[in-house]
């Protein structure tokens, strides 16, 4: 309700007047801008499903669980890479989730104050490298010593089960898998800590006033209380995995084929489009790439919005527990 | 008494446990570091910089289009990228708590989620297909893309962490809500917002997959935005998956050539973030 002007003096009326054009100017700049997210968003999905277009039209949906891929005679399923996507990711997450945890206990619960910050920054850095270079590291360090050393270890411990048998070839689901656990533990390990953080230090003063243990307060006061977050930082660490490109595709070994054992070499949604959209033939073949890329981009919107809702929840429960 | 003795000794190995997974991440970050270092620091040389990559076999040559290339995109989605990530974190900060900025922040979480592979694709059919070529433009939109969500969301960040008094003390000296806005506080959070501006740039410079179908690659120089472009990235990319060693030295020369463009912005980043601290202190 604005004040009549005859009991406003004159000059508040024109700063007032000035102000308002220049604040309606600024504030529709920022909606204009905070539109344009949405826009991007929108031409994202709009752009994807053009090109995925003559590919959904000719393959149908039958497209999502065909396992042949073959562009050369127009078979094209997206099984094969489904497939290898998910095995890789898990393997990552099965291996960065322990060592993350362990880290993120190290860095906020137990390790000498002199040495976390060198630790913490480690991790930073750890992030900060570019995929490609994780690659290069991947295909000349890490696919030898898998081949000449763990996996023929590996395969003499647990070779009983179908994941560990095959020749030792390195480049194949393994290696993807490790190197996707190297690029994703900065990521789980440092939403590990936020969550950490979250919880209540008078737990932690309880547990240990009662004569707990540094490790029984962790294991029952601090760890029980965080755990719907460490969920969602392992989620959020498996989107992260799905999505990454370079250094999958690097070490995948590119066989569109479905494997049992983690030794075959196989094939991952974005390591196909990478190796193929550029050299794509005709507009099926491209289109079904696309396709692809759709399925990649439903998968990591959904795994996303699951693991912010989680972590969201942890911060409300440990905000109405302090209250 | 053993009792005790059992838990401390239960203690002591899950604390080692803990020390031994720092132990274990540490160990891939030092050998890829150690590698990168050794492996490449015999191929830099000022030809390296400066000259275009030779044929198989060919002694010299060097990476300078690649990396004038990486320069150039990265440069032309800056432009574009950083006052749209600026500005839509702005606007979640001092404007976004109706419905549509939560809509406008629960889509910017989605965009940060998405694979730069994907944007790749987009950039692809945006301009790519109309264009008929691959280009320095559609790597650069795919950048750009790339770019905006997480500065948004961190630029939000440092605004709400200019405190209200601030703010509440222009608006009371009859200064404009946009004047205050400009001048006040995102002045308060410039350093914080130039710190992550310089992280997204980073990042951007740091991207393969979204070039590797936009921008393509090109032997030669090249100023124009609608040509094919080389990059570092994509550069270490072929060289790394080539057939041939002398290429793989290349490679490794190269990625050093990348973590000093990324470290050292890094570093900017990170004093720029320390220097506030000391002014304020």
């Amino acid at each position: 309700m604005p004040l009549p002007a005859d009991i406003l003096p004159a000059a508040a009326v024109s700063a007032r007047r000035g102000g308002n054009r220049g604040d309606r100017l600024y504030h529709a700049a920022l909606q204009l801008l905070g539109g344009a997210v949405l826009a991007v968003a929108g031409l994202v999905l709009l752009e994807l499903a053009d090109v995925a277009a003559p590919a959904a039209r000719r393959l149908g949906l039958g497209f999502l669980w065909r396992n042949d891929w073959d562009p050369v005679s127009g078979a094209f399923g997206a099984l094969p890479f489904v497939y290898g996507t998910l095995v890789t990711s898990a393997v990552a997450i099965a291996l960065a989730l322990p060592v993350s945890v362990g880290l993120a206990l190290f860095l906020s619960e137990m390790g000498p104050r002199r040495l976390r910050p060198v630790v913490s920054f480690a991790i930073e850095v750890l992030a900060a490298i570019p995929s490609v270079v994780y690659g290069l590291w991947g295909l000349f360090v890490l696919v030898p010593v898998l081949r000449d050393w763990v996996q023929p270890a590996l395969a003499r411990a647990l070779g009983f089960l179908p994941l560990f048998q095959g020749p030792p070839i390195g480049l194949g689901y393994l290696a993807a898998g490790v190197i996707l656990a190297v690029m994703i533990l900065p990521t789980v390990t440092s939403v590990t800590i936020e969550v950490l953080r979250t919880v209540p230090a008078s737990l932690r003063e309880a547990s240990l006033a009662l004569g707990a243990t540094r490790w029984e307060a962790i294991r029952m006061a601090v760890l029980p209380f965080g755990r719907a977050g460490i969920v969602g930082a392992a989620l959020l660490g498996l989107g992260r995995a799905l999505g990454e490109t370079m250094a999958v595709t690097m070490v995948i070994g590119n066989s569109p084929e479905i494997h049992a054992s983690l030794f075959a070499p196989g094939y991952s949604l974005p390591a196909v489009i990478a190796n193929e959209f550029a050299e794509a033939t005709g507009e099926v073949h491209l289109g079904a790439l696309a396709a692809l890329g759709l399925v990649l981009f439903g998968i990591t919107v959904l795994l996303n919005g699951a693991a912010r809702l989680l972590v969201a929840a942890v911060a409300r429960g440990s905000a109405r527990s302090a209250r | 008494m053993s009792a005790l003795r059992r838990r401390n000794a239960v203690n002591a190995f899950w604390t080692a446990a803990c020390g031994a997974a720092v132990l274990l991440a540490l160990l891939p970050l030092a050998s890829l570091l150690w590698l990168v270092i050794s492996r490449g620091v015999g191929g830099l040389s000022l030809d390296f910089f400066t000259h275009l990559p030779a044929p198989v076999g060919e002694a010299g040559g060097g990476v300078g289009n690649a990396i004038a290339g990486t320069l150039y995109m990265v440069g032309l989605a800056s432009l574009v990228a950083l006052p749209a990530g600026v500005g839509a974190g702005v606007y979640l900060a001092e404007r976004g708590d109706g419905r549509f900025g939560s809509a406008v922040r629960f889509t910017t979480e989605v965009l940060a989620g998405v694979p730069s592979i994907v944007v790749g694709i987009v950039a692809y059919g945006l301009l790519v297909v109309p264009m008929k070529r691959f280009s320095a433009l559609a790597g650069a939109v795919a950048l750009a893309i790339l770019m905006v969500p997480p500065l948004a969301r961190s630029t939000e960040e440092f605004v709400r962490l200019v405190p209200g008094t601030l703010r509440e003390a222009s608006l009371a000296l009859g200064v404009p809500a946009w004047k205050t806005g400009l001048r006040v506080v995102l002045r308060t959070a410039l350093p914080g917002i130039l710190t992550a501006a310089l992280l997204a740039v980073a990042r951007a410079a740091g991207e393969t997959a979204p070039l590797l179908f936009t921008a393509l690659n090109n032997q030669y120089w090249n100023a124009r935005p609608d040509q094919p472009t080389a990059s570092l990235t994509v550069q270490i990319f072929n060289y790394a998956v080539s057939p041939y060693s002398d290429w793989h030295d290349k490679a490794w020369s190269a990625a050093l050539v990348l973590l000093l463009l990324v470290g050292l912005l890094n570093l900017a980043a990170r004093l720029l973030a320390r220097g506030r601290g000391g002014r304020t202190a």
